[in-house]
């Protein structure tokens, strides 16, 4: 007998009871290409076409106006990455000291450090840039010296308080996760706790606490516009000025706002991308 | 039952920290409505999210292509821009695009107000992350799972909602906790496009009164509070769901 097993469904001689089909599963997701980050530029200015399409042809259409405001609205965006960086240069500096105080051996510290985290992590960013922004003087005096404290370092204060907690909470996880034979190791070979962890435990976190810490970056980055709120003159407030320069037209509102989403989107995707790879480098199995 | 509104008025009286929204009733209304006003962006912005999450991951392993392009893209674009910037773009972008009716002095009445709006753009911008986190736990779904599910005879859709997507859940609750949280703290950024919630009730109130310091303070306490309450919902839940035999 030669029964092909292609033979199947109604083709088949026999009345043979045949497994259900089923259209494949697929859990695999399909790799981002550059392709779609144009087809949303495409979109955007089609977007754009269309609003200008209803305005009369004497005004600058969306682009135009993107094109001559661009420099201004572009130095706005530098002005938002150096606020995000100098805050998470501050919050990871404080952040390493609170972590490590919550590993500390003696109760109070470890309680203390670990109600400050949880209060700065579980605090809306904004609420905490109004706690910062009202309550902080604009201006310090230490030793008859007056310091000024001009808005935006303010706000950058503001919101390194959150990467402050956020950070602690990092290098507590990435400590908690070097196994206990390196601390063990460590203490057979005479090693003085802070040796310990400045020599031993903390190189071996900075690879696990890498992706996280960026992840972290690029959620203050896109935290920074919170900033506009509170009257500091970076993208997002630059980017409503220029549309009441340019006679409020109620069509250039998208335009320019889906221009300051593609800033951030081209700033803070890389870093997203990148934070995937090196998340699965160091992905512990 | 003055008992309260009493002993702040003293408060004040003695000490000069001055919580008017314990003893003024206007005061003390406008506070209310704002909690009330966080709740409902809250509830609504979870449950919506949830969805979109939930249906996001079922059409991130469609058999098409150009569906699963889509939903990465918003996915990619919502998670890498600014929910603030989202929010501008929505309410005042396409917001004043759309067609709108007129009220009865002939001024512009859009359709959609500020409060929907900020539901809509929050919900897109949490649920741009929640599948992502929906995903991760499809994925820890045992492949057998699934195959028994193919076996039993189950289509794609039914197999997804009744097999896949209640373990996935499990195994994600914790991700999608933190999540939830942080939506609930995105909400306040509804304050930008004057949705009246807690932040912008209790602005009203200190720039009223001249209570930043104390007003703050309440400020910290209900998000707080919020917040605790919503890790506790969720803590609940995890317990109610977790499968015996799996994790500690």
């Amino acid at each position: 007998m030669s029964t092909k097993t292609t033979e199947t469904g109604a083709n088949s001689p026999l009345p043979v009871l045949l497994p259900f089909r089923i259209e494949p599963t697929r859990l695999s997701v399909p790799r981002l290409a550059p392709v779609h980050a144009l087809l949303f530029g495409a979109g955007l200015a089609l977007l754009a076409g269309t609003a200008w399409a209803q305005a009369d042809a004497a005004q600058l259409s969306p682009l135009e106006v993107i094109i001559k405001w661009a420099p201004l609205l572009l130095s706005g965006f530098a002005f938002n990455i150096v606020i995000s960086m100098v805050a998470m240069a501050l919050g990871t500096a404080a952040g390493l000291g609170v972590g490590l105080s919550m590993l500390s051996e003696k109760p109070l510290i470890a309680r203390s450090a670990w109600a400050l985290t949880q209060f700065f992590r579980n605090a809306p960013w904004l609420v905490l840039l109004f706690f910062v922004m009202f309550l902080v003087p604009f201006q310090i005096t230490v030793f008859g010296i007056k310091i000024p404290l001009p808005d935006w370092a303010k706000a950058t204060v503001g919101f390194s308080l959150p990467v402050m907690a956020n950070v602690a909470e990092i290098v507590r996880g990435a400590v908690r996760s070097v196994p206990s034979t390196q601390w063990e190791a460590a203490e057979s070979l005479a090693f003085t706790p802070r040796q310990t962890m400045w020599r031993i435990i903390l190189p071996q976190c900075v690879q696990r606490m890498l992706p996280p810490w960026m992840n972290l970056y690029s959620l203050v980055t896109m935290a920074t516009v919170q900033a506009s709120i509170v009257g500091v003159s970076e993208m997002l407030t630059l980017t409503a000025q220029v549309h009441t320069a340019e006679g409020g037209r109620p069509e250039l509102f998208a335009p320019l706002y889906g221009f300051a989403l593609l800033c951030f989107f081209l700033y803070c995707y890389p870093i997203d991308r990148f934070t995937a790879r090196l998340e699965r480098r160091f992905h512990i199995r | 039952m003055d008992v309260i509104p009493a002993w702040f008025q003293e408060l004040y009286e003695t000490t000069g920290l001055n919580f008017t929204v314990f003893y003024d009733p206007y005061d003390w209304h406008r506070y209310v409505d704002g909690l009330r006003m966080t709740c409902l962006l809250a509830v609504t912005t979870i449950l919506v999210s949830l969805l979109i999450g939930a249906v996001g991951a079922l059409l991130q392993t469609a058999p098409s292509r150009i569906v699963r392009s889509v939903v990465n893209v918003y996915v990619v674009v919502f998670r890498n821009t600014p929910p603030l910037v989202q929010i501008f773009f929505f309410y005042f972008g396409v917001g004043a695009m759309l067609p709108a009716g007129q009220d009865q002095f002939g001024l512009r009445q859009p359709f959609i107000d500020n409060v929907e709006w900020a539901i809509i753009a929050l919900s897109l911008f949490a649920g741009a992350f929640n599948i992502e986190i929906f995903r991760s736990g499809v994925e820890a779904v045992p492949k057998t799972t699934v195959e028994a599910a193919e076996a039993l005879g189950y289509t794609r859709l039914r197999a997804y909602v009744y097999v896949i997507l209640p373990l996935a859940l499990r195994v994600c609750l914790p991700a999608l906790n933190n999540n939830l949280v942080n939506l609930l703290k995105t909400t306040t950024l509804a304050y930008a496009i004057a949705v009246p919630e807690t932040l912008y009730a209790v602005k009203q109130i200190w720039s009223e009164s001249q209570n930043v310091f104390e007003m703050m303070l309440v400020l910290f306490v209900t998000y707080g509070v919020l917040v605790g309450l919503l890790v506790w919902i969720m803590h609940r839940w995890e317990k109610a769901l977790r499968i015996p035999g799996y994790g500690r």
